[in-house]
């Protein structure tokens, strides 16, 4: 009865540029020129000031690790598989910062503040691409 | 701006903890009442007193639960309210009753938070599988943002959270994986003394604490809360009604709330928590300040967030804490007496009863009831409530007469 698969993004119909991106291997967010400030997660309105002037933009997805924590338990049954599993914050050059995991690294290598890379993991029977990180 | 300090606490209630339900199991609603109807024995004031309710959330309705609930007890509120700041809700709901009172608009509120999670079932009516069974307080619903950017990658619930406050802490301030665990080893020394603490009959050391498994790096084991069954409550008067209860009076003289996010992460410094602004709202507020407590009841779900908490109420320096920690005796019977009930990692946490714990704890010292734990002329106290991860803070500062 349980479903233990990971749990996967759903877009809504405000955030489908965002994932629409991430499927070609780019990164797109929002911009709020009044506030002249990057913006992430979507939303209809710019955070802050509520104009009504969000674009999208793209950006490299270059940046920094803002913190992590290496879960040694599985944070839920749906990532039991998982541990050791290395739940990240990126910063991005441009500002906003998003919830990501980091692969491809040991978590020796890992610091508060090191350059980091993105990963873009294609989830085939989602239609998803996820946005992952790497050491740079 | 605030309060002029003219509503008590004037009883409450805290009921032991434990592992698994000791009795019948029963509905939110059933242990709403009994926990009210302690606390009114408590404060030796009849039912028909009361005229405000502040609650949480109820298992049996997910809406209208104040109603819900006045007419369970029978009573008539001018005053309804449901609160919905996990575990800041308790704090919230001290201040919330003390304005109402203070603005006239009741005499008496009932603050109840039930505590055990495990209510009646049956296959006929079962129950609405809930997100916080296994996402803890994320949202996994759809157009939830953190269903849609926090989940997928394992972000949710609270121990990986809280462990990347406390690297980003470390990277910044230093760490001292000894000092900070002597946050939850002098805890553990009172919960030692109090006899409703999960953890009444279990000293640990330092070594035991650091040798526990790291969960979420680096937080061990035995820095993170148990959850256990509980409950509490606690009523709020006025002055004539304090006049005429059972307890010394504890008067609500000052209080902070601060919700600027749901996940820190979104906060413009991850370490500048939402409980500077919200403590220095209450000590503004009573005129008072850090120095002038007798007893501090710091919300402690897990080492870090206690940390955090004395650093940004104002008790030490900003990166300082860990020396303070170290430098002090945080036990009922040292130079800073902090939870001397246990906190909730000596007592356990009750859901968002936890919240009320602190509340409890600051009540039972003021009003000199707390036995072996008695601190010595406990007169002031600072009380904090924290919410989700660090999101969602308030405080109290609370003074007998």
């Amino acid at each position: 009865m349980n479903d233990f698969s990971r749990p996967m993004p759903v877009p809504t119909p405000i955030s489908q540029p965002f994932w629409d991106a991430l499927a070609e291997h780019k990164i797109r967010i929002q911009y709020s020129p009044s506030a002249q400030r990057y913006v992430f997660y979507p939303r209809v309105l710019a955070p802050g000031t509520l104009a009504d002037d969000l674009q999208w933009q793209e950006i490299s997805g270059a940046g920094s690790l803002y913190s992590y924590t290496v879960a040694h338990r599985p944070v839920a049954p749906h990532f039991a598989d998982g541990v050791p599993h290395i739940l990240a914050i990126a910063q991005w050059d441009e500002g906003p910062r998003f919830a990501t995991e980091i692969v491809n690294t040991d978590p020796s290598q890992l610091r508060v503040g090191m350059p980091i890379r993105p990963v873009f993991v294609d989830v085939p029977d989602d239609g998803i691409t996820l946005l992952c990180y790497e050491a740079a | 701006m605030g309060l002029r300090g003219e509503a008590a606490i004037v009883g409450f209630t805290e009921l032991p903890a434990s592992k698994r339900p000791t009795g019948p199991l029963e509905s939110t609603l059933e242990q709403w009442a009994r926990l009210a109807a302690a606390t009114l024995a408590d404060a030796g004031l009849p039912a028909t007193a009361i005229d405000g309710i502040c609650t949480g959330h109820l298992q049996e309705a997910r809406i209208f639960a104040p109603s819900t609930i006045v007419e369970y007890l029978g009573v008539k509120a001018n005053f309804a309210e449901m609160i919905d700041l996990g575990g800041a809700s308790a704090a919230a709901m001290v201040w919330r009753a003390a304005a109402a009172i203070e603005l006239g608009v009741c005499n008496a509120v009932l603050c109840v938070l039930p505590g055990t999670p495990l209510t009646p079932v049956s296959e006929k009516k079962p129950p609405e599988v809930s997100d916080s069974l296994h996402f803890g307080g994320s949202s996994n619903r759809y157009g939830s943002p953190q269903a849609e950017f926090e989940i997928p990658y394992g972000t949710l619930g609270q121990n990986g959270p809280y462990g990347r406050v406390a690297t980003l802490y470390g990277a910044t301030y230093g760490y001292d994986e000894r000092a900070i665990a002597k946050i939850a080893v002098d805890q553990r020394f009172n919960a030692n003394h109090h006899p409703g603490a999960i953890f009444h009959d279990a000293p640990i050391t330092v070594d035991d604490v650091v040798n526990s498994p790291v969960i979420a790096s680096p937080l061990h084991m035995l820095e993170i809360v148990m959850p256990v069954m509980g409950g509490a409550g606690v009523l709020v008067t006025n002055a004539d009604l304090a006049r005429r209860s059972s307890n010394r009076p504890v008067w609500v003289k000052g209080f902070g709330e601060r919700v600027p996010y749901k996940m820190p992460m979104y906060a413009e410094n991850l370490l500048q928590t939402p409980m500077i602004e919200a403590a220095q709202s209450a000590f503004s507020m009573a005129g008072l300040a850090p120095a002038d407590m007798d007893m501090v009841s710091i919300y402690d779900c897990y080492t870090i967030t206690a940390l955090l908490s004395l650093e940004d109420a104002g008790f030490c320096e900003k990166g300082a804490g860990l020396q303070f920690v170290a430098d002090h005796d945080l036990t009922f019977r040292g130079d800073f007496p902090m939870n001397t009930a246990g906190g909730q990692l000596g007592y356990g946490q009750a859901g968002f009863a936890g919240g009320m714990h602190h509340v409890c704890d600051a009540s039972r010292q003021i009003m000199g009831r707390a036995g072996t734990t008695q601190v010595t002329d406990c007169n002031r106290a600072f009380v904090s409530g924290n919410g989700g991860v660090l999101a969602e803070q308030t405080t109290l500062v609370l003074e007998g007469d």
